[in-house]
This record gives C-alpha cells, structure tokens and sequence, in this order.
C-alpha cells in the first residue's frame, strides 16, 4: 500500500496551495468581516478547473477523483475555509447533474457551472425537516410539461447569489421513495428569497432560505426519475461529506503551522513557549490526531471514488472525525495563541468560526454516528 | 518561430533552505522541489508570444535527474508543447549545461532560447551567456519586455542604472528577469493533457560533452545568526563606536 501522493496529485496540490495563498488568503478576513460573496475569485479559481473537480471533462469538468477534490479542497481552505466550502458545495451540485441528468440538461448547465459563470445551490433542507431530510415537504405537483412548487428550503448556501438550484421536492407518497430531484433556474417566476442569515462564521457565502411559491419548472429540469430525488441527494452528499471533511483539515493544518511559529517566536518566563514540554504535547497530539483524520478520509475518498460497499459508511465516519479533530485542532491553536488568538489581528478565530459548522451541516455529526450505526447493525 | 526553453529543476522557493550535516551541500532529501522561478517566467513569455501568433512551437528542455521530468510537465501544463529531458546525477555546472544546449539548439534549430536570467539554487547566472558566445548569437540579458520585430528583437534590459532597451537580431538568446511577466497557473485540466504531450528522454553522456564539475566546494554553511544589537546613548558614542569598534569610519 503506497500511501504518498502520485506526482499528478502532488501538482494538483501545488496548484491549489499557490492559489489559496496568492488570491484566497490575502482577502479572507475582508470577506469574512464584510460578509463578502467573491464572485471573481470563484470564477478565476474555476478557470483552473476548480468549478467541477470531479465533473467528467466532456461538458468542462476536470475529471478527477474525490481523493483529488479531497487534496485540493483541503489545500483552499487554508486560504479560505469558508469560500472553499463554497466551492466544495457546487461542485456537489454540478456532480449530482453530471452523474445523474441526462445528456441535454448536461449540456445546458455544466459548462456554465464549471466557469463559475454560474452558481449552483444545494436545496434539501426545510425548516422543519433538517437531520430527517426524507420529511421534507416542499411540493411539485405535475400539471403537463411542468411541475407546480410550493414550500420553503431553509440554510442554502448562495442563496439569491445562485443561478442552478438543485432542489429535492416532493413529487409522491411520504417519506423518501416519495422525493425527486428538480432543476430550478433563477429568475423563474415564483422562485424568492428569504433574508439572509446572521451566522457565526461562513460569512463570505450568502446564506438564506429558498421559496417557492407556485413555482412552474418544466419537467425537462427533472433530474433522474421521480422518486429517485432522495437516493441522489444522499449520493451527492457523501461527497459532499468528504469535501467538507477536507475543507476542515486545511483550516486545522493551517492553525497548525501557524501555532508551531507562534510558540518559536512568544517567549514567556524567558524562553519560547515552544520549549514548555505541555505545549509540545499539545502540538504532538493535534499534529496525530489531523493524521490520522487525513488518512481516515483519503481511504473514504478512495472508496466512494470506486463505489465500495462500504463507502456511505466510511464517507460518514471520515466527515464525522475530521470536522470533530478539524475544530478541536483548531480550538487548540486558539488556545496556543493565548489572548491574540482571540484578536482578529490573528485569523486563528475565523477559521474556529468556519470550522464550527462542519461538525453541524451535510448531516450533523450525530447523523455521522445513525449512519455508521446502522451500516454496522445491518445484518 | 519555434522557442527553446531551458528550465531547471530547483529547491522550492519557500523551503527554509539547510545545510547537510557533514557541510557538503544543502539538504535536498524529503526537500520540496519545483521549477526555478525565472525559468516559469520564461515559458510564460514564450507562451504569450505563441498565443500572439508570433510562435509555431515551443520546446521545454532539462537537463538533471530523472526527477526533472515532473518539472518538464510543470511546462507542459503551462503551454508549452513537448520536452526534452537530458538525463544525469551528476552536478553539471553553467560551462557544461551551455554545451548540452548548443547541441540541442543545433538539432532542434529555433530560432530564439528564451532562459531565466539565474537559476535560485546556485544564482550563477551565466548559461544564457556561455550559450550566446558559443553559438555565436546575440543576446539580451536580464529582459523586463520583449517586442519582436521583422527578424528582430526589442528587449528592454534591467540594467544598474535603470532599463536600457537594445535591439537584437534573431536566431538570439534572451535572459529573462523578475519583472517580464507574472507567470500563469497550470489548470487541472491541463496538466492532466500536459500527461499526453511527448518528453524525449536522452543521457547527457550522450552528447560528448565534458561533464566534469571545473569547480570543488569547499564547504557550506549557515549564514551567522544576527547577533543582538546594542542600545547607545548618543552620537557621540554612536561615532566612536563605528570607528574604534567597527572600523566602518
């Protein structure tokens, strides 16, 4: 088992490592602080094929594995966690429409979606049904060559900024057999906007609820058959498990770094902080811990790449240990760092405030725990 | 108009640079590696000057261990449309690699090498030079902007005393210097195409060029840590300082 990265992924890490430093880190307290949505610098990152990573190149895509996206998702949020996750969430959406759409709704929106030119959104959540998706109740009722949509998503991330929704309604009996996946494109009628949030961190991506009042979308924006909407949500989500997992590695391996030279240069009681023996242990199991993380979620990445069976499972347990290390990790640096860590002089708190919705979104991490259980009492 | 472009595998510019323990050199073990930043800088141009029309072809060149390969791909997946990978482990210094190049250059016939004015590992800055001389063509050195005319080029200099524009006739060699442009990034869709592009491997013996270093390092060390400096309580004492301690006055 060879476990260092081909030359290939060594380049695709490179790329992402000098595009987060050179146009994501510079600007992300500015974006952070005033909630800026960074449309050319998502546009510039697809131009490097960011914008559909694992999106097969026939309609723009770069084509590569989850294990690829894994590396450079973890690469970009050390610039920007909160515009990496951004970028993490449409390529979700642009995979569930290049795996699952057919060859015309391909080539409608994925090119525009691997330039960024468009933006795309991930609609499941409802504001009553969150951790028990399969309850969702937005309705498409199917009148002719369209459906009619009424109801309302709730926490979508590039809401109103987004111009492909990809939104998982309710097209037939209660429960998860009963939802389809729908394309709705901005600026149709019936399609509005909640007011945007006011969260804690992920401030550089808009975020807000998604209504739908007698909506009319074609049945050509149909994604798959109906019915099938729930199974290709939770497809979609598995990698989006893995990307956000990543995306909580790069802001920990960065607080990382950043506390090592922090405790070279603070001294206390004359001497670096670096040569108190505690501190040194603090470090050694925050540098384990993100390790053994990685390499939890790569193995995963390799799975769902290669469609084990087990792959659900491992995605879910991956997501559930790298958020969870990836904010302790974090909360260690910002205790390293004493009271400046708390500064925003420091970025060490925008990345703990970035970091703490992973552990919550693409299923909570008690969700991470269902899954697992339930794959392992399978039998 | 068909470009040549050397380019050399180098430390990468952000690693903190050590010296081996027995002071024979620096530490390239487990050390991340990448192309010499002047050498981006001239694929770059090279690039430009294809996308512009004013080249057919562009040729990336490296002479080192077979680890320069992945450097040759960094070029590819820039733009550039095959290399040439001379292959050898031993230290070849600018004298030999200018002999390797001639050679190429007379096989590959472009009309213009395009070179990063100094390589960030040794900063010799010598090959571009040697390879005018040899080959008997002109060369501007140090470029800051290239303008290509009718069988000639415009190369604007950054000389000490600010910029100094010469014009040179082609076939020529041209150094390239901080300043000539910001290079571009390689895609993820290109550098998956650049896997497609050919590298010609070849041995440097091959070329029957004395590869023997003319050079013996001696030895390599650290630079002297700073040492703290010292708070003085008035020019008169500042003075006295620089001249009796010091020596400087």
């Amino acid at each position: 088992m060879d476990f260092s990265l081909s030359e290939d992924q060594r380049a695709f890490q490179d790329l992402a490592a000098d595009f987060a430093s050179n146009a994501m880190e510079p600007h992300a307290r500015d974006w952070d602080e005033n909630s800026i949505f960074p449309v050319e610098t998502l546009r510039e990152a697809a131009s490097l094929g960011f914008g559909g990573i694992y999106v097969s190149d026939e309609f723009g895509g770069s084509g590569l594995s989850r294990l690829d996206a894994a590396i450079i998702f973890e690469e970009l949020a050390k610039g920007c966690t909160s515009t990496a996750a951004y970028i993490s969430i449409h390529n979700m959406a642009a995979w569930m429409i290049d795996h699952f759409g057919n060859s015309d709704q391909r080539s409608r929106w994925l090119p525009d979606l691997c330039s960024m030119q468009k933006f795309a959104c991930y609609c499941l959540t409802e504001p009553g049904s969150g951790s028990d998706a399969a309850a969702l109740a937005t309705q498409a009722a199917k009148n002719g060559d369209h459906y009619v949509l009424n109801g309302t998503k709730a926490f979508i991330s590039g809401a109103e900024k987004g111009d492909v929704y990809v939104v998982m309604v309710r097209t037939g009996e209660q429960g998860a057999k009963g939802i389809s996946c729908i394309v709705v494109e901005k600026d149709t009628p019936g399609l509005s906007f909640g007011a945007q949030e006011h969260k804690m961190g992920w401030k550089s991506q808009p975020t807000a609820q998604v209504i739908f009042d007698d909506c009319k979308v074609p049945v050509a924006n149909l994604i798959g058959n109906e019915g099938q909407g729930f199974a290709i949500a939770m497809s979609g989500i598995d990698g989006g498990r893995l990307n956000i997992g990543a995306c909580s590695l790069g802001a920990a391996q960065t607080c990382l770094d950043r506390s090592i030279s922090y405790m070279k240069d603070r001294k206390q009681f004359g001497k670096p902080i670096a040569a108190f023996q505690a501190l040194q242990f603090r470090i050694a199991d925050m540098a384990t811990d993100l390790e053994a993380a990685r390499l939890l979620l790569h193995q995963a990445a390799q799975m769902v790449t290669d469609k084990l069976p087990g792959a659900t499972k491992h995605a879910a347990m991956a997501k559930r240990y790298a958020t969870d290390v990836g904010f302790s990790v974090v909360n260690d640096a910002l205790q390293l760092h004493g009271g400046y860590g708390y500064l925003r002089d420091y970025p060490i708190e925008r990345f703990l405030r970035d970091v703490r919705v992973h552990q919550i979104l693409e299923g909570t991490n008690e969700i991470m725990r269902v899954i697992i259980a339930r794959e392992i009492f399978k039998d | 108009m068909k470009i040549l472009v050397p380019v050399k595998r180098v430390i990468d510019f952000n690693v903190k640079v050590r010296v081996k323990s027995d002071g024979s050199g620096v530490e390239l073990a487990n050390v991340k590696m990448s192309m010499n930043p002047f050498d981006e800088i001239s694929i770059e141009e090279a690039i430009r000057l294809k996308e512009s029309g004013k080249a057919t072809e562009i040729v990336v060149v490296s002479i080192g261990p077979q680890q320069a390969q992945e450097t040759l791909r960094t070029g590819l997946a820039m733009g550039a449309d095959r290399g040439i990978l001379i292959k050898t482990d031993q230290t070849i210094e600018p004298l030999a690699v200018a002999k390797i190049l001639k050679a190429v250059v007379e096989e590959e016939k472009p009309e213009l090498v395009i070179l990063g004015k100094q390589a960030i590992d040794d900063d010799c800055n010598q090959t571009g030079q040697m390879l005018s001389a040899m080959l008997g063509w002109s060369q501007g050195t140090f470029a800051s902007n290239i303008d290509v005319g009718e069988g000639t080029l415009d190369v604007t200099r950054e000389v000490d005393g600010g910029l100094e524009t010469v014009q040179i006739k082609l076939p020529a060699i041209v150094t390239t210097d901080l300043r000539l442009n910001e290079p571009r990034y390689a895609s993820l869709p290109n550098i998956m195409k650049a896997k497609r592009k050919p590298i010609d491997v070849k041995l440097a013996e091959d070329f029957g060029v004395d590869l023997t270093p003319r050079l013996t390092v001696l030895g390599t060390v650290e630079p002297p840590v700073r040492k703290a400096g010292v708070i003085v309580n008035s020019v008169k004492e500042l003075v006295s300082k620089l001249r009796d301690e010091a020596g400087v006055l």
